[in-house]
């Protein structure tokens, strides 16, 4: 059994390896059965894990039942209105709700981490000192400045009202510099990432599978 | 003869006497260290035995945690005398709990050496790992431990206590006052713009290549493929992108375009399908809406990724529109659109996706440029009053971290004040 699952495994990785060359039979076919195998699969789970598990188990059969998932159980009736087109419009009032209330509950977490935050960190000694000797900490000085620089031109960069010219357009340059830096080093740490998981496929393919590697 | 036989004789002998003198001293020295080992292992327990009980911790307080949703009591508690002083013995805290004060106390939480508090806090969900109800009495003590499990004193018990959750987060002032301010010049640029006054927003390449875009598949005769990417309707990047998903859809419905919208979340081709909808209307051709325009793929990321490849490979769109929230299969999507000769733009706020954009798109837009997008795209008075004002947020924070670095490096306690301002929890 497990020698098929092996063979199974092996032939629908080649098949989608075989999209490098070109589009062909074999990666159709794997591609159909993926997508169809993991629709069907997410669609039992969403099943069990929302409607089985979280509702029926918590509004309906429990002790106690929680009253508040009732509202998402009706929301999501109000959202299978969209088959009747008469009453379609209804499904539009969850969908504002979704949209509408949750971009107000990420909008604190925004605020806090990428602005709030951002500047309480960004504020701090320049001149960095050992705590012990109180020398001047050379390292963690320059730190800090690249910090400053880059906080500062970068905010300047995503300045959308003002041409980029001048003095302005000038720090934005340097803003684009520091971008480019970090998507740089993202890119690089990136790839590695990738590269492990392709070692992976090829460790499967010729281990588990030619049993050339051992 | 004889003399040799006694000699014989003399040396078996002083061999018989040395081989037992050795078996004498072996059996000697194998005795010795065995008591030895005895003693040695007699020792430590000797010693425990012989050690007093560490002091234990005093002044033990349990509290409501403030400022959160409740499921949560907060423990403090002063050092025992033997932790870092007297005996030295301490080496934990262990922390015990029970709805009763003649037990059974449970532990549920250890903390190291010189800790002084422990938050003891479960989820709000029923069925979670050591979750415990709001508004239920419970009583706390905790032990001072030693490396010897069975060697701990106890604190006095303290009780009841009970959770409860607050309706105001005291400690996110600082951002409600900041929200409010943002609030308020959003309302200002909104006046301001449906008043008719010009709201300048310089041009970004990434935006302006989009009605480009849509014109080069109008001429090819080929369709504009629109990925949403793998976010939920209620993620920030595919709120934008719905916004620019109407703005291609009214432009694709004017030019008489074909326009694909393959989706990854049920809700978020819901929101599409309407947004879309709503765009050939608005464009005077609702006939030409049709629902199979966005349709649902798959909730699984590398399935909808193949799918995504494929129909890239198959229909060969002239555009590929990448605007939303992008994980692992942003390189994957974008240098299939790179190998079918697409002309691709591409905005996600995923930083570490970024970098594969650019590399394998003509356009990318950078994190806030995709917000940006929607209302350089839209130019709805709605939209230029709020990224104006998002300009001006920007330049109220770039004004205070320059103030507070003057100020910590100049007046310090002035600075850190100023400085904790902006250090919230959320």
């Amino acid at each position: 059994m497990e020698m098929i699952s092996i063979w199974i495994a092996a032939i629908l990785t080649l098949g989608i390896f075989s999209f490098l060359y070109k589009d062909n039979p074999l990666y159709k076919a794997c591609e159909a059965l993926f997508v169809g195998v993991s629709a069907a699969y997410w669609a039992i789970v969403f099943y069990f894990d929302n409607i089985y598990k979280k509702f029926y188990e918590g509004a309906v059969t429990a002790e106690e039942p929680d009253y508040f998932l009732w509202i998402g159980a009706i929301l999501g009736l109000l959202f299978l209105t969209r088959l009747v087109p008469k009453i379609g419009w209804v499904s539009r009032w969850p969908m504002a709700l979704i949209v509408g209330a949750t971009a107000g509950l990420w909008m604190v977490g925004y605020f806090v981490s990428n602005a709030m935050n951002q500047i309480g960190n960004t504020i701090s000694n320049i001149i960095a000192r050992d705590e012990l000797t109180g020398a001047i900490a050379w390292g963690e000085t320059f730190g800090t400045m690249v910090i400053l620089v880059g906080v500062v031109s970068g905010l300047v960069y995503f300045f959308f009202s003002k041409e980029h010219k001048g003095v302005f357009g000038a720090t934005a340059k340097v803003g684009t510099w520091f971008l480019m830096v970090t998507f740089g080093a993202s890119f690089g740490y990136t790839v590695m990432s990738r590269m492990s998981l392709l070692i992976g496929r090829v460790d499967f393919l010729l281990g588990d599978w030619l049993g050339i590697l051992r | 003869m004889r003399n040799s036989f006694e000699k014989t004789r003399a040396s078996r002998a002083l061999l018989l006497v040395f081989v037992c003198s050795l078996l004498l001293l072996i059996v000697s020295f194998s005795t010795s260290v065995s008591a030895q080992a005895d003693n040695d292992s007699d020792t430590p327990a000797d010693s425990i035995l012989a050690l007093a009980a560490p002091a234990p911790a005093t002044d033990l307080k349990a509290f409501d945690t403030d400022n959160d949703h409740g499921h949560s009591i907060t423990i403090e508690w002063t050092l025992s005398a033997d932790d870092g002083a007297g005996a030295n013995s301490v080496i934990s805290y262990r922390i015990m709990k029970s709805e009763s004060p003649d037990g059974p106390f449970d532990s549920v939480g250890l903390v190291p050496l010189g800790a002084t508090s422990h938050v003891n806090s479960s989820a709000i969900d029923k069925n979670s790992e050591g979750y415990f109800s709001d508004n239920t009495d419970y009583y706390y003590r905790v032990e001072a431990m030693t490396t010897n499990a069975a060697l701990f004193s106890s604190s006095e018990i303290v009780g009841p206590v009970q959770s409860s959750g607050q309706w105001f987060n005291a400690g996110l002032v600082p951002v409600l006052i900041a929200i409010l301010i943002f609030t308020i010049l959003t309302m200002i640029f909104v006046q301001l713009a449906k008043k008719g006054m010009d709201l300048y927003v310089r041009p970004l390449a990434g935006i302006e290549a989009v009605d480009e875009a849509i014109g080069r598949a109008t001429e090819m005769g080929r369709p504009i493929l629109y990925v949403l990417g793998l976010g939920s309707a209620a993620d920030i990047a595919t709120i934008a992108s719905f916004t620019i998903l109407g703005r291609v859809a009214k432009k694709v419905a004017e030019y008489q375009t074909e326009l694909n919208v393959p989706c990854y979340d049920p809700i978020v081709m819901a929101v599409a399908q309407e947004v879309v909808k709503s765009a050939f209307i608005d464009a005077g051709r609702p006939e030409a809406y049709k629902d199979d325009i966005v349709h649902f793929i798959t909730n699984s990321q590398f399935a909808y990724v193949g799918a995504v490849n494929g129909i890239i490979m198959r229909d060969l769109p002239a555009t590929n529109v990448y605007m939303g929230k992008f994980f692992a299969e942003s390189l994957i999507l974008a240098e299939t659109g790179a190998a079918a000769g697409s002309i691709q733009i591409a905005g996600t706020d995923e930083i570490p996706q970024i970098p594969f954009f650019f590399v394998a798109c003509d356009y990318t837009l950078i994190g806030e440029e995709l917000f940006a997008a929607s209302a350089y795209l839209g130019r709805e008075p709605e939209l230029l009053g709020s990224l104006k004002a998002q300009d001006y947020a920007k330049a109220v924070l770039l004004a205070s971290a320059i103030i507070g670095i003057l100020l910590i490096n100049i007046f310090p306690d002035f600075g850190e004040t100023f400085k904790s301002w902006f250090e919230v929890i959320d």
